[in-house]
């Protein structure tokens, strides 16, 4: 089975609400990355989102696009985010990791041999950013033949059409964009989330997470009570910004989830009123 | 003149398909959020092209404020300095903010207009795109924000100014190789955000659908002018079209109207700045490859890891990693051929067209003016060859005067 519907499951049956931390990999430095992802592991991860940095990151705000520009002057490429994946893989063998980025570096390397790539290396699924529902025929056939997964993003404008046809293609979990704009532009309204995660749970049967503007231990509470996982993206990438070393660097991965772990758990309803999952 | 919406069945009629593609290019390669925001677009721009009113506003504001239709002018002694066949130049230099830039803009403008959004925004290269933005928001009361390129600032700072007095904001970006293509990826995000009260004015046949198609068929009076024109004027057609190519939007306008003329042999020039050796240059049809950028499929200019190169060339308005998608399709279908030219070389047309015809083309221009006349060298007396004078050089003086040393 694919590690994130196992994981799935396993957080169903606990009544624990997924907490997925994203990074950009190579950032700060190339070093640091897989002992930032065994950190958020420790600090109660329970999926990891890893970005492949890409040169015209254009749905992603400054703090990405920054992560990306910095990651790249470093020569974090492809072959070196498999590498990262495959070395964290040696330890861990049970978080899903989810791979995020653009298609023209994948496509570049061929879309193929990228797959089973990266299936070899561990990961268990791909969010192409500019890769939607429409555009996605070639990519679906080639991660199926490697039981990996295909992420959607589903935005609050999007219509119940392609709602529809999302649900056709997506495996794993859907993501909720809980905001219009790009990422870390602003603060999620948690009100308006309960009504929209419905909205996807009427459509499929798949777990959703919620990301984009998630800060503070608070919002990531409010959201865990509304749907099944919680991403923090530009919010943890921008504190990693500012370590120096790779000590700082898990540190500081440890202290800002460690909190919103915590909070994520204080308040999640028990497993009878958890709503219902047949990921 | 022809209705706006005419165009779209000039050719076969197939092209885009339903989903924006164009053969195996374009598309829509956007994430999530701008989905639907396109499918609005399009539904709106279908809708309104329908619409005789829109159709009567659009030509009305193309004759009185854009001053179309545009002269075709023998560029007889710059022919004579060529030797072979006759050069005729579309004259879009002569249009209302000098170039044919606005063409798409007071068409969009309308557009955004008719779909209530108060607030408009588009990015720019040369500054060209984001004049007639701002032009045409200043008339219709639009508030304007410009995506530039902080290079590109530099490179243009009359442009910019311009901009200013017009009323827009003009928002230096700094990412990246400062030029167009990261001023388009922040008119995104600039999109994607505030989706709901502004329509993005993109300024060329590239992005997703149905901008492509859209630009195009906002561009297309050109060709369409022309055509009439050729037949008119000369009781022909051309032998030959040439137009420069950065995005492709003059170049597609020119091209679109004489698809099914097999007769007439159709030329794109792309910068080949420093020389199309190494990556000094902007020319993506000519020396790159396939993939996707900026929301569709189509040829670009990237590294073996799939990262898009920062591009050269003297012409900020050519200067990009990307070109629209028709234009790959008609690379690859061999309708189009696509062709370089160097910086020195569109800086020696630059000189031959202003000292022998009095008539200063943009740089981006002289490229097609340079490979035209290398063109009418290798073609007979009997032949024309329409060069598309997509915009005026009164933007460049001071490139041009750096290059050459001069300081005022």
């Amino acid at each position: 089975m694919n590690r994130i519907d196992a994981r799935f499951r396993e957080l169903k049956d606990k009544g624990r609400p997924a907490l997925v931390p994203y990074i950009t990999a190579g950032y700060p430095h190339p070093d640091a990355t897989v002992a930032v992802l065994n950190a958020a592991v420790e600090a109660g991860a329970d999926l990891l989102e890893l970005g492949m940095p890409f040169s015209d990151v254009m749905a992603d705000g400054p703090v990405i696009q920054e992560a990306c520009a910095r990651a790249l002057e470093q020569g974090t490429h492809l072959d070196e985010v498999l590498a990262m994946v495959a070395e964290f893989r040696r330890g861990d063998a049970h978080t899903p990791v989810v791979l995020m980025g653009y298609i023209n570096p994948i496509e570049r390397r061929g879309l193929e041999r990228f797959v089973g790539e990266a299936a070899e290396a561990g990961v268990d699924g791909l969010l192409i950013v500019d890769c939607p529902a429409e555009e996605a025929g070639d990519m679906r056939s080639a991660l199926a033949a490697k039981d990996l997964h295909q992420i959607f993003l589903v935005a609050p404008t999007t219509t119940e059409a392609r709602l529809e046809r999302t649900a056709e293609l997506a495996g794993g979990f859907v993501y909720y964009v809980s905001i219009k704009g790009v990422t870390g532009a602003a603060t999620l309204d948690t009100d308006s989330l309960a009504p929209a995660v419905e909205r996807i749970r009427s459509r499929m049967d798949l777990p959703v997470a919620v990301g984009f503007g998630i800060r503070s231990p608070e919002q990531a509470a409010a959201t865990a009570r509304a749907a099944d996982a919680v991403v923090i993206g530009s919010a943890l990438v921008s504190r990693l910004g500012e370590c120096g070393s790779t000590e700082d660097a898990v540190a500081v991965t440890h202290q800002y989830l460690a909190p919103i772990r915590e909070a994520m758990d204080n308040s999640a309803p028990s497993p009878d009123k958890q709503p219902t999952l047949t990921a | 003149m022809a209705e706006p919406g005419q165009q779209a069945a000039a050719s076969d009629g197939v092209f885009p398909d339903a989903g924006g593609h164009f053969g195996v290019f374009g598309g829509k390669f956007v994430s999530e959020t701008l989905m639907p925001a396109l499918e609005e677009l399009e539904a709106a721009w279908r809708k309104h092209l329908a619409d005789p009113d829109f159709a009567a506003r659009l030509d009305s504001d193309l004759s009185h404020f854009v001053g179309r239709p545009s002269p075709l002018y023998f560029a007889e002694n710059l022919s004579d300095r060529a030797g072979g066949a006759r050069i005729v130049l579309k004259r879009e230099d002569l249009n209302h903010t000098g170039a044919h830039k606005i063409n798409n803009t007071v068409g969009q403008a309308l557009l955004a207009k008719a779909m209530g959004k108060q607030r408009v925004i588009a990015e720019t290269g040369a500054g060209q795109h984001g004049v007639a933005t701002a032009t045409v928001a200043a008339r219709l009361g639009q508030d304007c924000v410009v995506y530039m390129g902080s290079e590109d600032v530099r490179r243009q700072a009359v442009n910019v100014y311009r901009m200013k007095l017009l009323g827009a904001e003009v928002v230096s970006v700094d990412a990246g190789s400062r030029t167009l293509k990261d001023a388009l990826n922040e008119a995104m995000r600039d999109w994607v955000t505030n989706v709901d009260d502004t329509f993005y004015v993109l300024g060329t046949v590239a992005g997703p659908h149905p901008y492509p198609a859209m630009v195009r068929d906002f561009n297309a009076v050109v060709g369409r002018e022309a055509r009439v024109q050729m037949v008119e004027e000369y009781g022909r057609l051309p032998s030959a079209l040439v137009a420069c190519v950065g995005g492709g939007s003059n170049a597609m306008g020119l091209f679109h109207p004489f698809i099914d003329d097999d007769e007439v042999a159709m030329y794109g020039v792309e910068a080949a700045g420093r020389g199309l050796a190494g990556h000094e240059h902007a020319a993506s049809l000519c020396a790159g490859r396939v993939g996707v950028l900026h929301g569709s499929r189509t040829y670009l200019l990237d590294d073996d890891a799939g990262q898009i190169r920062d591009t050269h060339s003297i012409s900020a308005g050519l200067d990009y990693p990307g070109v629209g998608p028709e234009h790959a399709w008609l690379k690859d279908s061999g309708r189009a051929r696509y062709v370089g030219i160097t910086d020195e070389e569109a800086m020696t047309a630059f000189h031959e067209l202003t000292r022998r015809e009095g008539i200063m083309p943009a740089l981006e221009s002289a490229h097609a003016i340079a490979y035209g006349m290398k063109l009418a060298a290798e073609m007979s007396a009997d032949d024309i060859v329409l060069v598309n004078l997509s915009g005026r050089g009164d933007k460049d003086i001071n490139t041009v005067a750096e290059l050459e040393g001069i300081e005022f």
